[in-house]
């Protein structure tokens, strides 16, 4: 069998050559235009959004981070205040406590001394009113032994002296 | 690894209705491939035969266009033997013995395959589309003699029957094997002519063989010639009486792959706009990673910051060759044109990026060409004229590249192809045609793979230099001369 041989794609055709420039200056100009314009725009728009959005957490992120060392500085803040707070309660109380204390024993003193003062006041007294007893009973003893010296010297004697033992200091 | 049993073989497991197979935590297509492709658990010969089947689904498109030579050729070929039959008086005005004016193009002759022959005949361009069997799509028809003026018609005019080869003339044109020729007679030009059938001869004419095509008309040989091409006679073509400006099926297959192509873009363009602010998804996600890498990896890095200007020549040229790269490589309707590989189509892209280098050139370019600086005189007389003639080469080396790759591939393709019809010496021993189908079906596999690769890299190394030119012709000067 025969084929018409004839290499014919290497001939320069004017019939392709016109077709081609005209469908490929059409498609050159319709796909730029209706095509890849809104491709290329919709793609750097995006290209900018997603940069945008990556650079916004970025920020949010350092934002996140710089707020984190700030609530951390304040939380130490916090808790130099709190034990400095705690510490003035202590140094607060045991100032209380001491001064309690004091008074206290000021007033535990104060009592004390007045107790004295009043067994003072009533020893005297004590003394006094003894005194004054022993003073009566002295005179009833020498009335009662000068009753009785009259009969018997020896016997007064004794009666004396057991006047002078039944005699109780109270 | 996987919770289904990885002994099952992979067709038969479970949970795989939902899609190719069940997806499992993966979101990128690599990922997907890396994971199915251990499941494909099949022994080389199961294998075999699937490559096998499928260059069968793959096959009757060329056997078709080819085996309706043969019609002893029985079979899955028996149908074209019908076809032969319908057309008895072609063949039997001719038969055998050579007429006197050569030998008859459509003759049966038993035993004679020419795998080369049947390539390039495949892989020209042609005034209609063979779609199967004996149905051929017509095509508009445009065509200009000078002094006759212009005739508007379609192929079917020419009542092409088999091989696509017509009955009758028309204002002196006639469809030889789906090309238009003319009659060199004028006088036959008047009236519409029956074609009783075609020959051809080999004469030599300048010490060069040249094949002149004859119609015959009332048993006379009237000579042919065919359409003006502008090789200057270097190609053994030539201005002659008529001009062909027809929608041809080159012209048809740019049409309907700038369509696809515009309409895809469109949707996610449209896409793009609609979903403003969401995750690209579908087709818009298929497509913007292309876009980013024609901008990041091809403009940028070649063309620098001026690149935008540039985006859409560069994104439209990729893929337009892409697209016709890929649908020349389907083997049946549509596709099978090899519009990239003819040097037509090269020519006005590498024009065009030529034109654009010289609009982009800048001072600093003209100087390095002309006059470069800082070497010495007596070389710079030796270089100029080198760098006037790279002027020209750089887009002559990109339109003979992409021509040269895809025409280079089409015809191997044809050929292993054509491997069938060898081993059964041109359909006569249906053993032998087995045998080559046996032989050329995982060989054409293997080139249509290697294809759609070379399909990718043409069209990327096409737009990678046309953005280096016009990053050559941008270029600043960097300070300091060299």
């Amino acid at each position: 069998m025969v084929f018409i041989v004839d290499f014919s794609v290497i001939k320069p055709d004017p019939g392709l050559l016109i077709w081609t420039t005209v469908i490929f200056g059409l498609f050159w100009f319709i796909m730029s235009r209706f095509a890849f314009k809104p491709i290329a725009e919709s793609l750097k728009k995006r290209e900018i959004d997603i940069q945008s959005s990556l650079d916004e957490a970025k920020i949010a992120r350092e934002e996140m981070s710089n707020l984190k060392a700030e609530n951390e500085i304040l939380l130490a803040k916090a808790r130099e205040e709190r034990s400095a707070i705690l510490k003035e309660a202590k140094d607060a109380k045991d100032d209380i406590i001491a001064d309690a204390k004091e008074r206290a024993n000021a007033e535990y003193k104060r009592k004390v001394e007045s107790a004295i003062q009043d067994i003072e006041n009533q020893k005297q007294a004590a003394i006094i009113a003894l005194k004054n007893q022993a003073g009566q009973m002295a005179i009833e003893i020498a009335e009662k032994v000068l009753r009785k010296e009259l009969s018997n010297k020896s016997e007064q004697e004794a009666y004396a002296k057991s006047l002078a033992d039944n005699i109780t200091l109270n | 690894m996987f919770s289904h049993d990885a002994a099952q073989p992979y067709f038969f497991r479970k949970n795989n209705f939902s899609g190719f197979y069940k997806r499992e935590s993966h979101c990128t297509f690599a990922a997907d491939l890396k994971y199915a492709l251990p499941i494909v658990d099949m022994t080389a010969f199961r294998k075999y035969w699937i490559v096998l089947i499928f260059s069968a689904l793959c096959l009757p498109t060329f056997a078709q266009h080819e085996d309706h030579n043969h019609p002893q050729e029985s079979g899955a070929q028996a149908e074209t033997s019908a076809d032969a039959n319908q057309h008895p008086q072609v063949d039997a005005h001719h038969g055998e013995e050579h007429s006197p004016c050569g030998h008859p193009i459509d003759a049966e002759t038993e035993g004679v395959y020419n795998a080369g022959d049947a390539a390039i005949h495949h892989i020209a361009d042609a005034n209609s589309i063979h779609i199967f069997g004996d149905i051929f799509m017509p095509l508009p028809c445009f065509l200009y003699a000078p002094g006759f003026g212009w005739t508007i018609t379609s192929s079917s005019a020419f009542h092409p029957h088999h091989h696509g080869s017509g009955e009758v003339s028309k204002d002196g044109y006639v469809l030889v094997h789906g090309s238009v020729m003319r009659l060199k007679d004028e006088a036959l030009v008047a009236e519409e002519q029956h074609i009783e059938g075609y020959t051809h001869n080999t004469v030599s004419v300048d010490g060069k063989n040249k094949t002149i095509y004859y119609a015959m008309i009332n048993g006379s040989c009237q000579e042919l010639v065919n359409k003006s091409t502008y090789d200057g006679g270097l190609m053994g073509g030539g201005v002659t009486s008529f001009y062909d400006y027809s929608i041809t099926r080159n012209v048809f297959t740019m049409l309907l792959t700038c369509l696809i192509l515009f309409l895809a873009f469109r949707a996610a363009a449209v896409a793009a706009r609609r979903r403003e602010g969401q995750a690209p998804k579908g087709l818009q996600n298929f497509l913007e990673p292309f876009y980013t890498f024609i901008r990041d990896d091809v403009a940028i890095p070649a063309i620098g910051p001026k690149y935008e200007k540039y985006m859409p020549f560069l994104l439209s040229v990729f893929f337009f060759i892409l697209g016709l790269n890929l649908i020349g490589q389907i083997p049946f309707f549509p596709g099978s044109a090899n519009v990239t590989g003819n040097i037509s189509i090269t020519i006005v892209l590498a024009i065009m990026t030529f034109i654009l280098t010289l609009i982009s050139s800048n001072k600093h370019y003209w100087e390095h060409i002309l006059w470069m600086p800082g070497i010495p005189a007596w070389v710079k007389v030796i270089l100029t004229p080198v760098e006037i003639l790279g002027l020209f080469l750089k887009p002559f080396t990109l339109l003979l590249r992409l021509f040269a790759n895809i025409t280079a591939g089409h015809i191997v393709v044809l050929c292993f192809v054509g491997l069938i019809f060898i081993f059964g010496k041109a359909g006569t021993s249906v053993g032998g045609s087995v045998a080559g189908f046996f032989a050329a079906a995982p060989l054409t596999i293997f080139m249509m793979a290697l294809e759609l690769l070379v399909a990718f890299l043409q069209a990327f190394i096409f737009v990678m230099l046309s953005a280096t030119y016009f990053g050559m012709a941008l270029e600043e000067p960097h300070g300091e001369h060299h």
